[in-house]
């Protein structure tokens, strides 16, 4: 269900340069983001300056910050949803699971997955964990592919917005709570902040060991060859590993576990990182952590060390170099934009002044 | 009369775990938890908050021999969680402990097994004081460098039992401390040694 290689964000919908800016400063553009029937607000001089803590209409009606605790109020008294959704005790059953997984780093919890108002492999897991873990004072970010604007991070944020009523944001510094479907913000992440992964398919050795039976043992035992020896194949028949998403980690020495689906250029980040990390895995059953400041390695080889992609372009938007892109299909003809897969990295830097080339390749 | 449980049940439960939650994940670094709640003594407001927060009818309950001796205690924990009470420590998911000085040895508790490390008992002490002293050092997952807290009282071999239960790892007994006004995590990741 990999929506957003073929719907790229709003902002690569532009003609020239010139429209790509203006585009890219509403928040509302004409991508699959955007809403058709109301009319997109007048681009501002300059791309998102001010907070906006929500693009939805839950969001709208309130006034962003003094709106927040009625929100709930109001939300609680119109509908008969508990708060974000989830029954009490399932809110329990998966903060048990929760506990667990952070107890034990990189362990695969399993827990009693409830049928949410989605299809499974739309987020089931990241929403249940997230929707155990919000509290009325959080900050709510949702971000599929790095991009707050395309259809899952859309209709999840608006989900939370209406079952919760928890403010929302698209920038990372604001959040507090991060669902993310595959890459983590380039913006650093910090001590009071959860990062929420929706995962398809949480067991590393399933595709080397198709019995759970069987790889629970392994996991057991952390006998981890089959592991290496995939990599090895990798080179010997590539010359490189050529594995580049869902690259296998090693969690605080002793489980090796499935980073979900992020591009392996994300791998680095989740080491020591001072923010905590969640996976839910809806399908799958299966809850797992990453505590803030664990060590966090990515397989490899002495003589084949892990290294991650590099772009030889900048972001033709915003001129940065070093971050994860996205390839941006313009014509018929092939020309092609390489963009910040980061959608709120890219309008942080472009207004604060920096430009890209705006040119195709 | 029954002391009654959470003013807000929804809202007061997110708001314990989301402080146990931090705690575990940033062992030794206690959070401020101040729950609004008069439970039978010796049963401490923080205790009967971690047990309505995370205890309902699949979650064996142990209470150690003081809380036990009241029958106050288990009518609030029955009626407030419907969680069922248990006298073998090895069958719990969660101990409550009142007394932590007089805790039977963590090795008594469940401690997973290797398939299933997260069927383990977490128990939750109800300590006098958690400062940030030099009496017990703590590294692991979670930790930046080193933590040094102080924990009073605790058993005379805590330490010990400490590193007998991490040997044991990814098996081993979860602990979380609660002391008046606060909560700190020591997850069996954590290796304890004396400052």
């Amino acid at each position: 269900m990999s929506a957003t290689h073929t719907f790229p964000s709003p902002r690569a919908r532009g003609e020239g340069r010139g429209d790509l800016v203006v585009d890219a400063a509403s928040p509302q553009g004409e991508g699959e983001g955007a809403r058709p029937n109301e009319t997109p607000p007048s681009p501002p001089p300059y791309p998102r300056l001010p907070p906006r803590f929500a693009d939805d209409e839950v969001g709208e009606t309130l006034s962003p910050q003094a709106g927040r605790g009625d929100a709930e109020r109001t939300f609680a008294q119109q509908s008969g949803y508990n708060f974000a959704y989830l029954d009490e005790g399932t809110k329990r059953m998966i903060r048990r699971a929760i506990l667990k997984g952070i107890a034990v780093p990189g362990y695969q919890v399993p827990f009693a997955s409830r049928e949410m108002p989605m299809p499974y492999g739309w987020g089931t897991g990241g929403v249940q964990v997230t929707a155990a873990i919000l509290g009325r004072s959080d900050v709510l970010k949702v971000i599929d592919q790095g991009a707050d604007d395309t259809t899952n991070a859309v209709s999840i944020r608006r989900f939370f917005a209406r079952t919760s009523g928890v403010a929302t944001t698209t920038r990372t510094a604001e959040a507090t709570v991060i669902q993310t479907r595959h890459r983590i913000p380039e913006t650093p992440l910090t001590e009071g902040q959860t990062l929420v992964y929706q995962v398809p398919i949480p067991e590393p050795l399933r595709y080397l060991e198709p019995r759970e039976t069987e790889t629970r043992q392994l996991h057991a035992l952390a006998e981890y060859g089959a592991m290496h020896v995939k990599l090895y194949e990798d080179i010997s028949r590539h010359g490189h590993i050529a594995t580049t998403y869902a690259y296998p980690v090693e969690v605080a020495g002793r489980y090796v576990m499935d980073p979900s689906p992020t591009p392996k250029f994300d791998n680095p980040k989740m080491d020591d990182c001072p923010a905590l990390q969640l996976f839910g895995a809806g399908r799958e059953r299966r809850i797992y952590a990453v505590p803030p400041y664990t060590r966090v390695r990515s397989l490899d080889f002495e003589d084949h060390p892990f290294r991650v992609q590099e772009f030889t372009h900048p972001c033709a938007l915003c001129g940065a170099e070093g971050v994860y892109l996205d390839e941006v299909l313009l014509d018929d003809a092939g020309r092609r934009m390489f963009v910040c897969s980061d959608t709120d990295h890219c309008e942080g830097r472009r207004a604060d002044g920096h430009v890209g080339t705006g040119d195709a390749i | 009369m029954l002391a009654p449980g959470f003013a807000d049940p929804v809202h007061d439960a997110q708001a314990t775990f989301r402080a146990v939650m931090d705690a575990l994940a940033r062992p030794g670094l206690p959070r401020p938890l101040t729950p609004d709640l008069t439970p039978p003594a010796p049963l401490t407001p923080e205790l009967a908050a971690v047990a309505l927060t995370l205890t309902d009818a699949d979650t064996p309950v142990w209470l150690d021999a003081g809380l036990a001796a009241s029958p106050a205690v288990a009518t609030y924990l029955r009626f407030h969680t419907g969680a069922p009470l248990t006298e073998d420590p090895a069958e719990a998911a969660f101990a409550l402990i009142s007394d932590p000085a007089r805790c039977p040895p963590l090795g008594a508790f469940a401690a997973g097994t290797p398939a299933y490390p997260d069927t383990s008992t977490t128990l939750v002490f109800a300590l006098e004081t958690i400062t940030a002293g030099e009496e017990l050092s703590l590294t692991g997952p979670g930790i930046r460098g080193t933590t040094r807290v102080a924990l009073s009282p605790l058993p005379e071999d805590f330490v010990a039992q400490r590193a007998e239960n991490r040997a044991g790892f990814p098996l081993g007994v979860d602990l979380i401390l609660t002391a008046p006004g606060r909560v700190a995590g020591l997850p069996r990741s954590t290796v304890v040694t004396e400052a």
